[in-house]
């Protein structure tokens, strides 16, 4: 986990739905419905960052926020739903 | 057309990561769609005569110009649509497909390719890549070369094969559709071997829904109960052991006793655009005679959405008699498939009988016992247009 540098898998993207007013994860034959931190998380996943570097982003922006727990936690369900690699 | 089976959307699943649902407004309007099937063409290379496009196949002349599509893609976005897939017939017979495509990611859409995979030349793909399509579904009709070619009245399978090889080294998601019946069913094994070989990420492995030339030809696909479960044995066996391939099955209804949810609901999720601009609450809904199909040419399709009759004929539940009125599933199954009512009983808002509380069980049960021998009517824009259905027609 310590050098992963998670990114979107090719055929994933993420887009802002101004009709739902919803970020979506889009995939072949799937729409997933991201709430606002999830959305703010995946933004940071560009194949550069490790996963601490994330943590430490986030936490400067959200200071009352559990990052430290609940962003490795998420970014590695997303892993395993093989949307980030 | 040749892969779609005609009731498979692109359902947006129960959002695995959503921590507080977006609201949505008083139901004054219905949801917005998720999903559009845009059928570009009903022309096709392929004579599959398991098809879910009508019999009375649209001709090339009456195709929506160049134009028409930009059009629908953006007031497809604006509607509401995130999934386009881009399917026919055999949609790489547009010669405008690339134009087609730019305008899908220009409205902030993302495109899948519905293909047979003849016609897709490296550097037709790389043009598609570049005006932004996302992913390829390929279609093979069986999991070894004879056999598919036999299937699809046409050889086909080198080109398929060839067109696998491109798409994956051009990046793009690829899936693999393989519509099941009677004469593929036994090699589920073949199948997912050639999936594996391909380096798909995605095996649909969709049982035969009877509409279009598929209905015509129901005789001739049913398969027998025990071909089914050996089947569901080797796709269980699979799920087990395969690693990275997604494995779906779309459910053959005539042996389950429980209807589909069709199309997630009537006007719930997607919506189908036509060759010639007409659009339908599913795409096998040419067939309903009496429910006149809007066209894009003279409405938008927020109106049509909206606003027209044959998107709120059956929307919802309010059209519902007994015994779907009263039943605990009614909200899960939406009563199965209006056009199966329709084309079984003559009246589209009958229970599915494809349900074993409908009136007209029998009529799917006799033939789920019949033993199908028939040959193979392979689809052809020639062949003139046959009436079909009806318990008091003689069976196909």
């Amino acid at each position: 986990m310590t050098s992963w540098r998670p990114a979107l898998a090719p055929s994933v993207v993420l887009r802002y739905d101004a009709v739902r007013e919803a970020d979506l994860l889009i995939m072949p034959e799937r729409v997933v419905v991201l709430n606002g931190q999830a959305a703010s998380i995946v933004e940071l996943c560009d194949g550069t960052r490790t996963v601490d570097e994330i943590v430490a982003e986030l936490a400067g922006e959200f200071p009352e926020a559990p990052v430290a727990e609940e962003v490795p936690e998420f970014l590695g369900r997303v892993q395993k739903e093989g949307w980030l690699r | 057309m040749t892969e779609k089976p005609g009731i498979r959307h692109s359902a947006p699943q129960e959002p695995a990561i959503r921590h507080s649902a977006p609201q949505e407004p008083a139901p004054l309007k219905p949801p917005p769609p998720w999903a559009m099937l845009a059928e570009l063409t009903h022309g096709c290379p392929l004579h599959c005569p398991y098809c879910s496009n009508p019999t009375e196949l649209i001709s090339r002349s009456r195709e929506l110009a160049t134009a028409d599509w930009e059009r629908v893609m953006a007031e497809a976005a604006e509607l509401g649509v995130v999934h386009a897939h881009l399917s026919g017939g055999e949609p790489l017979l547009r010669g405008d497909l690339v134009a087609i495509v730019e305008a899908t990611e220009r409205a902030g859409i993302y495109s899948q390719l519905v293909t047979s995979g003849v016609g897709l030349t490296e550097a037709r793909l790389a043009e598609l890549v570049a005006a932004g399509l996302h992913s390829v579904q390929l279609s093979v009709q069986a999991g070894d070369a004879a056999q598919s070619d036999l299937i699809a009245g046409k050889r086909s399978f080198a080109a398929k094969e060839a067109a696998a090889a491109l798409v994956r080294q051009a990046g793009l998601a690829l899936g693999l559709n393989v519509v099941l019946h009677r004469h593929n069913l036994d090699s589920i094994d073949d199948i997912v071997a050639l999936g594996v070989s391909w380096g798909v990420e995605r095996i649909e492995l969709a049982n035969t829904q009877f509409y279009g030339w598929a209905l015509l030809n129901r005789a001739a696909l049913l398969p027998t109960r025990e071909q089914l479960a050996r089947a569901e044995e080797r796709l269980n066996h699979w799920r087990e052991r395969l690693d990275g391939i997604e494995l779906i099955w779309v459910i053959p209804d005539y042996f389950e006793g429980v209807p589909k949810p069709c199309m997630g609901g009537w006007g719930a999720i997607s919506l189908t655009v036509g060759p010639d601009g007409s659009v339908l609450p599913c795409p096998a809904a040419y067939a309903m005679e009496g429910l006149a199909m809007p066209n894009v040419q003279d409405h938008s399709l927020r109106w049509i959405w909206e606003e027209s009759a044959a998107f709120n004929a059956y929307r919802g539940t309010e059209w519902m008699r007994e015994p779907c009125v009263s039943c605990p599933r009614r909200d899960l199954d939406f009563g199965g498939c209006r056009c199966q009512a329709y084309a079984i009983t003559g009246d589209a808002a009958a229970t599915d009988p494809a349900c074993r509380l409908s009136a007209d069980h029998h009529v799917i049960e006799e033939l789920t016992r019949s033993q199908g021998d028939a040959p193979f009517v392979y689809r052809s824009p020639r062949r003139r247009s046959v009436p079909v259905g009806g318990v008091d027609r003689p069976a196909l």
